[in-house]
């Protein structure tokens, strides 16, 4: 029932094939925009690599960009993981007691403020080069959005439950599982939407520093220093494409995962 | 409120010279009253949010299995007395659970005392809104008082059942929140209230935000329900017919403070949807309402 209603209330821009059909088309032109600058300022390759000369990177060497995607998306969606169950679970335990909360919380701002780049260096010394360094940043990155999101979800629950709770005589913990986690659901989704897209800017920042592998980011400086823009651009390009697919990945499993959760929002 | 009293007895009067067919071989409501133990006793019980005095000297007794109402004027303090019943008043100071919600006014505090003889039993409470858990099936909304004691599923998912059947919601046992109407949902509500079995009921105007229909279908499902399992029921509503169909006694209320002006005997026997048009609850509700609006009234003057 519910199901027919949110049909006939859904216009043709939320249509699911335009979802996928005007993206498709907006891409193309900007893709002919690219072209038509390149040829109209006859800028050179160096500066600004053709599209073709970029999926010419690509089909030359398929097998080490497909190697660079899988490292950055596993260092990627592992940063990610951490940062969702660790940034969840402190924001639970900084809910349940608020003297922690007032404490603990603007130290979180701090994943927030430092700088990344700044720090990158020191997460070598403190986790190892390679996999260890670059997921640590990943999490740091992307732990904040979670941390907060979850936070307003927790704090924001119904007073009218919140007393139904007390009077049916539920403790703290009791009523965090079954009332305030549920029912924040939907801003911690919208939390780790933010963070899966933070988590691969993290990883590709990371990865800046060097690794003992070939990942995305590893690609780019390399290529930047022999001057090979078309091989940066692909790099950028499938860098982009891990964020986005994370992202999806992230959505759409929060969204039938969470199914139970999501109704009425 | 001796004057109040004396109306009272005289409605009762009026039925008895004018008996209403279904249930003339019912005993006076009012001696039945007398008879029972109180399950609720309020002495001389007045409290105030900070500097808002809301309720003024209130001693009220509730015998068990009695139905009562109390009536009074919108923001007067009746929910508050509910509350204080129901000792949420003390819980909401006590409870900080709600994080940056703004602290309960109740510094002001009670004096007198609030008595409910069902503290080791169980409460239940039905509020102004369902309060429904919107990531539950109604079956699982009404197990959930069952399920923070600690009850197996097996016996939640009986006892609910019983609970939503004796509500005649058991069709949507499985159905979630959204899929409901709002009389669908306070029957949800009430049967949560009702599902451990509770000898005290505390009703906050449950269907205050109902169309008048479905308003009256519940308050004869609720009369109904009452009449076969005789729980000591306290209602607080604003509208005097709804009180003296569902209520065995009207407890008029003054504007804030609150204090009683008048005990009402509503008409005794079983309800049905004719029973709002009978004459002697017409009578019954002008008695109360001429209470009501004789206690604004004064009010204003002074």
């Amino acid at each position: 029932m519910s199901r027919r209603f949110t049909d006939a209330q859904r216009s043709l821009a939320d249509h699911p094939a335009v979802g996928i059909v005007v993206p498709i088309v907006t891409a193309s032109g900007a893709i002919l925009v690219w072209t038509g600058i390149k040829g109209a300022f006859d800028i050179s390759d160096y500066l600004l690599p053709s599209p073709l000369a970029v999926v010419h990177a690509l089909r030359e060497q398929p097998s080490l960009y497909l190697a660079a995607t899988i490292e950055t998306a596993i260092c990627a969606s592992l940063g990610f993981l951490i940062a969702a169950v660790s940034g969840v679970t402190l924001a639970s335990v900084l809910s349940l007691f608020r003297i922690i909360e007032r404490g603990i919380y603007p130290l979180t701002l701090l994943f927030q403020m430092v700088p990344l780049i700044a720090i990158a260096p020191l997460l070598v010394i403190w986790f190892g080069y390679g996999r260890p360094s670059i997921i640590a940043c990943a999490t740091i990155v992307s732990i904040f959005p979670v941390i907060a999101n979850t936070l307003a979800g927790l704090r924001s629950r119904d007073a009218g439950l919140n007393e139904l709770f007390a009077i049916l005589g539920a403790g703290r913990l009791t009523t965090w599982w079954k009332l305030a986690l549920p029912s924040s659901v939907p801003s911690i989704l919208t939390g780790l939407r933010i963070a899966a897209g933070l988590a691969t800017i993290g990883t590709i920042a990371g990865e800046f520093i060097g690794s003992d592998r070939q990942p995305l980011g590893v690609l780019i400086t390399t290529n930047l220093r022999s001057s090979q823009t078309s091989a940066v651009f692909a790099s950028v390009l499938l860098a982009a494409c891990v964020g986005f697919a994370l992202f999806g990945t992230v959505s759409v499993l929060g969204r039938v995962l969470f199914a139970r959760w999501l109704r009425g929002t | 409120m001796r004057e109040a009293h004396s109306r009272g007895e005289s409605i009762n009067r009026t039925r008895r010279t004018n008996p209403p067919k279904p249930a003339t071989h019912m005993p006076d409501s009012a001696s039945k009253i007398s008879q029972l133990p109180p399950a609720i006793r309020l002495q001389h019980v007045s409290h105030a949010f900070g500097a808002v005095e809301v309720v003024r000297d209130v001693s009220l007794e509730i015998p068990a299995g009695s139905f009562t109402a109390l009536v009074g004027p919108s923001g007067c303090g009746k929910t508050t007395i509910l509350r204080l019943i129901g000792g949420l008043e003390r819980l909401a100071r006590n409870s900080d659970d709600t994080p940056d919600a703004p602290d309960t006014p109740t510094r002001g505090g009670t004096t007198g005392s609030a008595l409910t003889h069902a503290s080791d039993a169980t409460m239940g409470f039905a509020f102004q809104e369902p309060r429904l858990l919107p990531w539950r099936s109604v079956l699982e909304n009404v197990a959930l008082p069952l399920e923070l004691q600690g009850e197996s599923l097996a016996v939640r998912r009986a006892r609910a059942l019983e609970a939503l059947e004796r509500m005649q919601l058991a069709d949507a046992a499985g159905r979630f929140p959204h899929q409901l109407s709002g009389g669908m949902k306070m029957r949800a509500a009430i049967a949560r209230a009702l599902v451990s079995r509770p000898r005290v009921l505390l009703l906050d105007e449950p269907f205050g935000a109902l169309d008048e229909v479905t308003r009256h279908e519940l308050d004869l499902a609720l009369r109904t329900l009452w009449e076969s399992e005789r729980f000591t029921a306290v209602l607080v509503t604003h509208s005097i017919p709804e009180a003296a169909f569902l209520a065995e006694r009207i407890v008029v209320l003054s504007p804030r403070p609150a204090a009683i002006v008048a005990e009402i005997a509503t008409p005794s026997g079983p309800r049905d949807l004719h029973t709002w048009t009978r004459d002697d609850l017409g009578a019954c509700v002008r008695t109360a309402s001429d209470a009501l609006l004789a206690a604004i009234a004064e009010r204003r003057t002074r």
